[in-house]
């Protein structure tokens, strides 16, 4: 056998089961590869490896006591999750010296449920601090870097899961997307990565960021090692009012079906701007769906270009209600005099991060009296118009299929202090948010610089199905998925 | 849609916190830039569209109120960065006569 951690999750599965391989070998393996090529990459923030491997020793338990085919796939699978989510008693950070030494006193259910399945946690992955970011350079943590090319970000927010995976670090690892900060860093590091859909998995014990859309979702090497990540994370949670009681589907891995799909390419998605190799290789990567008998069609998503400053006043309304709980009383540390109120002004001031602090800000703007009919409440109108565009295209089409990212990855420092540039690194991605719509991003070539290039497709609302099955399809005929980045 | 220094500090105030000379500056000019980005929203004719709060028929679901376990106070209390008597510490926000 080759390097364990060069196993594709459901190869590791497999190789669980049939007791070639231990949970235990498999996490001292990933354990080892973190520990020799972190210092590079930079993805992790905290490895937990007495929890890893008191974890994998419990699944090993387990397949020696059980017969196999009764136990979930993710047992005994390490992996990392991304440190705006919470794991019971490990440090949870949020990428900000605002929760430095935070220990969170429960799992998010996302964690949780993978956990309870048997999954082993390796540890937590650097983010853009609260999730605001496109590169993880916003992390008080410092930056991660692309294992393609350690001079380019990883993406971001989910940035340093998205390094640990293309690093064969891990065999998967969780993100969050509120508005690209899964399907973004996925394209950037060559890997798959899975928007779910608004209310498909609990956001119970996901720190807010904005909480009309924030998602969970996962990324790994390949689709089909999404699925059971998927499956065991999704599903109602009475923890999270907004969680929705349909239930999950069979995941369908066998690439039937693409004959019969409609495929709608919006033409607001070439924008000016696109990096033409990645328009070339998204087109070549469509019309390879076109020879698997679906039908392409061009469709139009009229308010595309509205979904940009839509974004840029939720998000960060959202935002500034949902930060309002760091004041250094309950946790975290607390800053300035022991006086009231200036030790929230100075606590607030010196811990948060500068695009923390400008979002806050953008968003306590957009809410203020005399602002709020003209900024918050035009955005949300706005957003009608963005979420009816989907609704109608998805009449007709199935799937929608376009880029992910104007650009493959970016240079570290790229953005400098021009903010407004790095939002516009999300602009293809953000309308799924703001729909609620599930997404799915994966690799289909490279550019000139070996950098990865990815394309998304977007299904309706709970499609996660069609989207598993769709990229399951192309997977099994193309091999980008199978490069890796020597390091 | 240019943001004034006053505004700025405005702002700040509201969201307490408590920014540097160099970041009011840095802000105004920043956040200025995506105000007027933003403006175009204003041009699009909404005045027959509602608004989305969630994309989800947002029902308020009901359970039934019952008594369930939470996490132990001590544990909760371990990431405060000052306690007392199984309380959070704090400042004294009340001006009260002794």
């Amino acid at each position: 056998m080759a390097e364990l951690t060069d196993l594709t999750l459901l190869e590791a599965a497999s190789a669980l089961r049939s007791g070639d391989v231990s949970s235990t070998e498999l996490t001292r393996a990933c354990l080892n590869r973190i520990q020799s090529l972190d210092s590079q990459v930079r993805a992790f923030l905290t490895v937990t490896e007495d929890l890893a491997l008191a974890q994998a020793k419990a699944a090993d338990q387990q397949f020696s006591n059980r017969s196999a085919e009764s136990l979930p796939t993710v047992l005994g699978i390490p992996i990392a999750v991304k440190d705006v989510l919470c794991v019971e008693g490990v440090l949870t950070t949020c990428g900000s010296k605002i929760l430095e030494g935070f220990r969170p006193t429960y799992s998010a259910t996302s964690v949780s449920r993978l956990v309870g399945a048997g999954t082993v946690i390796l540890g937590k992955v650097n983010t853009d601090e609260f999730a605001m970011g496109s590169s993880t350079e916003n992390s008080a943590y410092g930056v991660s870097h692309n294992p393609w090319n350690l001079d380019r970000v990883p993406g971001g927010s989910s940035g340093g899961a998205a390094a640990a995976v293309a690093a064969r670090m891990c065999f998967a690892a969780l993100g969050t997307d509120t508005g690209g900060s899964v399907r973004q860093p996925a394209a950037f590091c060559g890997v798959s990565g899975l928007k779910t859909s608004y209310g498909r998995v609990s956001r119970y014990g996901l720190i807010a960021y904005g909480s009309s859309l924030d998602t969970v979702g996962g990324l790994a090497r390949n689709v089909a090692d999404l699925a059971p990540i998927f499956s065991v994370m999704a599903g109602q949670d009475p923890l999270d009012s907004t969680s929705v009681p349909d239930p999950v589907p069979e995941i369908p891995l066998n690439g039937s079906g693409v004959g019969e799909l409609r495929i709608g390419v919006p033409k607001e998605y070439f924008i000016e701007g696109l990096q033409p190799e990645v328009g070339t290789a998204v087109r070549a990567a469509i019309e390879a769906f076109r020879e698997m008998g679906a039908t392409i069609s061009e469709i139009s998503l009229p308010h595309t270009d509205l979904a940009l400053p839509v974004y840029y006043i939720i998000a960060p309304a959202e935002a500034s209600a949902n930060l309002a709980r760091y004041d250094g009383v309950r946790y975290g540390p607390r800053r300035g005099p022991s006086e009231y109120p200036e030790d929230y002004f100075v606590t607030r001031g010196e811990l948060f991060g500068p695009e923390v602090k400008r979002r806050i800000m953008l968003g306590t703007y957009a809410l203020s009296a005399g602002y709020y009919d003209a900024y918050y409440g035009q955005a949300q109108k706005v957003r009608t118009l963005i979420k009816g565009d989907f609704e109608a295209v998805f009449e007709d089409v199935d799937l929608i299929a376009c880029p992910v990212t104007p650009t493959t990855a970016f240079e570290i420092g790229a953005h400098g202090d021009d903010p407004l540039s790095m939002y516009l690194e999300d602009v293809l991605t953000l309308p799924a948010n703001l729909a609620g719509i599930p997404g799915l991003s994966f690799p289909v070539g490279f550019d000139s610089d070996g950098l990865p290039i990815g394309m998304q497709l977007m299904a309706p609302h709970l499609g996660e199905a069609q989207l598993f099955s769709a990229a399951y399809a192309y997977q099994a005929a193309a091999s980008w998925h199978t490069r890796w980045p020597e390091l | 849609m240019a943001l004034t220094l006053e505004e700025v500090r405005s702002i700040a105030h509201l969201a307490r916190l408590k920014l540097t000379a160099e970041e009011e500056r840095l802000f105004a000019s920043q956040l200025s830039d995506v105000l007027e980005y933003a403006a175009r929203l204003g041009e699009v004719d909404t005045s027959q569209i509602p608004p989305t709060a969630s994309v989800l028929p947002m029902n308020a679901p009901l359970r039934p109120d019952e008594v369930r376990p939470c996490p132990p106070r001590d544990q909760l209390l371990a990431n405060a960065p000052d306690t007392e008597g199984g309380m959070f510490r704090v400042p004294r926000v009340l001006d009260l006569e002794p």
